[in-house]
């Protein structure tokens, strides 16, 4: 601690070099808290959002492929299986192809049997729903998103389901209600949702009548989840459908990945990002010990030793690095919240900033290293020849 | 020389220059006794500066002996010549080599970071330097917000606060006007005469070189003394 009032003097010698490589390092470090929050957020669902009770059991070789409903028979015969609801995967927008929506077609009651702990929804609504073929109940903040109100006839196109009167992939439906999420942490995930009949689904639709894309099951106790999974896999084991049944949170984790490797993508962002920084941050470290040189040679005059010198140009490198690191962590925190507005579905948590300390003690002794070895190599008669 | 504290014995300095080797001293003895101030004059190129450089601890002898305050330098490695300077002698340059980002206590202070003081006692040993220097109202100044003479006085305040034994001042009022070098030198010899420190100073200056009690001529690698070869 002694040395620190030098190390911090030294760092500020030129303010404005020190202040834009701070800049630098400090919107690197942004970005890699706000990339690796995201990744972590996409690579560990909570089970607040997605339930550690909840099984999925889907077509074994591609989500894409669909599962006959008979087998909700078989599947509710197995012991353990507390409740079981179908579902399918609509792929819906509103006007257009950027106003998504989570538009899902659902059977009422078991529904909202399994998910009845995740929802807030008044008597009047449900009830409205149960009772108009073509209603739909739509997440309150996806209402106030595009200024709906119940009693509103919204269109919504889907991206794969046809209809059978018509061929067309506008479907209409009536608001009937809204809803909300119980936990707050499920706000967001739920914040683009529209729930409408099954039935109308299944009969209005031109091909895929009697089939569901996928099963969710609410087992009586978590940890027989492995063992409920595998009973119901032997069970449609050799059919034409076979299927893959797993715990929520693999399925979430195995749907987002239908979108790319984003781990990869925004390893690959991130490398590049730190590859320039090593650059950048290292150039401005051999600039500065080489600058003071004359300097670095009167403190080994004075007695500091080749590893005190050694130890003074690594330190300040570290202090460099850590406190840009710290603010850049800190910015990327703060803008969590802003991140789960735009992140819908995903659950985001400030455990991924800490391999950013990491990264940042990695980048002081890359880039402190070579400069700190110059110094303390340096010859006190040849560095202080120009000098005298 | 029975009470020397420095000693040099057949001492010689190459250096190389690419393929070819330079002899700057050869064969040279030197005595200097405890509480000395000589002054080292000479051409440039002579090699007063290595001179000095071998007897601050800063090089080491290609052949020959430098005994100081009982140590063999020449025997030592960097680490321990390193660590030898930090307690036995005090620097002090042409250009001051003060820390421009340090204030004149923090420059002062500095070589007791080498030390087992505390921070009060750091603070305490540099303001009682910059007392006896006469500069203690500066000591919240920077080097660039100081005078040649001042810098100059902060500088041999850092010299002084570990407490050497020995002084090595290379051209000390090289950089300053004739007012300013008097003062400095009269701060020299105070501490030579009134604090017994024994002080090796570098000098192209003949007005400089009268205020130290010694003169030795160093010219082409020998050392003449009053116009006598040193034995």
């Amino acid at each position: 601690m002694k040395y620190f009032p030098l190390v911090w003097a030294t760092l500020w010698r030129k303010k404005t070099r020190t202040i834009l490589t701070l800049l630098s390092i400090v919107i690197a470090f942004l970005l890699f808290g706000v990339l690796e929050t995201v990744d972590y957020g996409f690579s560990h669902p909570s089970d607040a959002v997605v339930g550690a009770d909840k099984l999925i059991t889907t077509n074994k070789f591609s989500i894409t492929l669909q599962l006959p409903f008979s087998d909700i028979q078989q599947i509710r015969s197995i012991p353990g299986v507390a409740e079981v609801t179908w579902i399918t995967w609509f792929g819906g927008y509103y006007q257009e192809s950027k106003n998504f929506v989570f538009a899902l077609p659902i059977d009422t009651e078991t529904y909202f049997n399994l998910h009845k702990d995740e929802f807030i929804v008044s008597e009047t609504d449900m009830r409205a729903f149960r009772t108009t073929r073509t209603g739909s109940l739509v997440n309150v903040a996806l209402m106030k998103k595009f200024g709906w109100k119940v009693g509103d006839k919204v269109p919504l196109h889907s991206t794969i389901w046809t209809q059978k009167k018509d061929g067309s992939l506008d479907w209409v439906f009536d608001i009937v209600g809204s809803f909300d999420a119980k936990d707050p942490t499920m706000a967001s995930q739920q914040s683009s949702s529209i729930l409408f009949h099954y039935e109308m689904f299944d009969e209005g639709r031109s091909f895929g009548k009697g089939e569901v894309g996928w099963f969710e099951e609410r087992i009586a106790d978590p940890a027989q989840s492995v063992a409920i999974a595998a009973r119901i896999d032997a069970l449609f084991a050799n059919s034409s459908d076979e299927t893959k049944t797993q715990p929520a949170k693999e399925f979430t984790m195995a749907f987002i990945k239908q979108f790319g490797d984003i781990g990869f993508v925004l390893r690959a962002i991130l490398g590049a990002v730190f590859f320039t920084l090593l650059f950048l941050t290292g150039n401005t470290m051999m600039q500065s010990v080489r600058e003071r040189i004359p300097e670095l040679a009167v403190l080994k005059t004075l007695g500091f030793g080749d590893r005190t010198v050694l130890g003074l140009v690594i330190a300040e490198s570290l202090l460099l690095c850590m406190t840009a690191a710290a603010i850049g962590l800190a910015l990327s925190f703060g803008a969590l919240p802003i991140l789960k507005q735009g992140l819908q579905g995903v659950e985001l948590s400030p455990k991924a900033l800490l391999p950013g300390v990491g990264v940042a003690i990695v980048l002081a002794l890359i880039v402190g290293l070579p400069p700190a070895l110059r110094a303390m190599r340096l010859n006190i008669v040849d560095a202080l020849a120009d000098k005298r | 020389m029975p009470d020397a504290i420095i000693s040099l014995t057949h001492i010689t300095k190459h250096y190389r220059r690419g393929k070819q080797s330079i002899e700057v001293l050869q064969n040279l003895d030197l005595d200097i006794s405890k509480g000395e101030f000589v002054a080292l004059m000479g051409p440039s190129g002579s090699g007063k500066t290595t001179l000095l450089n071998l007897i601050g601890g800063l090089d080491t002898p290609t052949a020959g002996e430098i005994t100081v305050a009982g140590q063999r330098l020449d025997k030592l490695t960097s680490g321990g010549l390193a660590r030898w300077r930090a307690r036995h002698v005090g620097f002090v340059f042409q250009f001051y080599n003060l820390m421009p980002m340090l204030t004149a206590q923090r420059n002062v202070e500095l070589p007791l970071l080498l030390t087992h003081l505390s921070a009060a006692q750091r603070k305490e040993h540099a303001l009682a330097a910059l007392t006896l220097v006469g500069i203690a109202d500066r000591a919240k100044h920077k080097p660039a917000e100081l005078s040649g003479g001042q810098a100059q006085r902060v500088a041999i305040a850092r010299a002084l606060v570990a407490d050497p034994i020995l002084l090595v001042c290379d051209e000390p009022t090289g950089d300053l006007d004739r007012k300013s070098a008097d003062d400095v030198l009269h701060l020299l010899q105070l501490l030579n005469r009134d604090h017994g420190k024994t002080i090796v100073m570098v000098t192209h200056d003949p007005k400089a070189a009268e205020f130290a009690g010694r003169q030795l001529h160093v010219d082409k690698g020998s050392l003449l003394e009053s116009g006598q070869l040193v034995a």
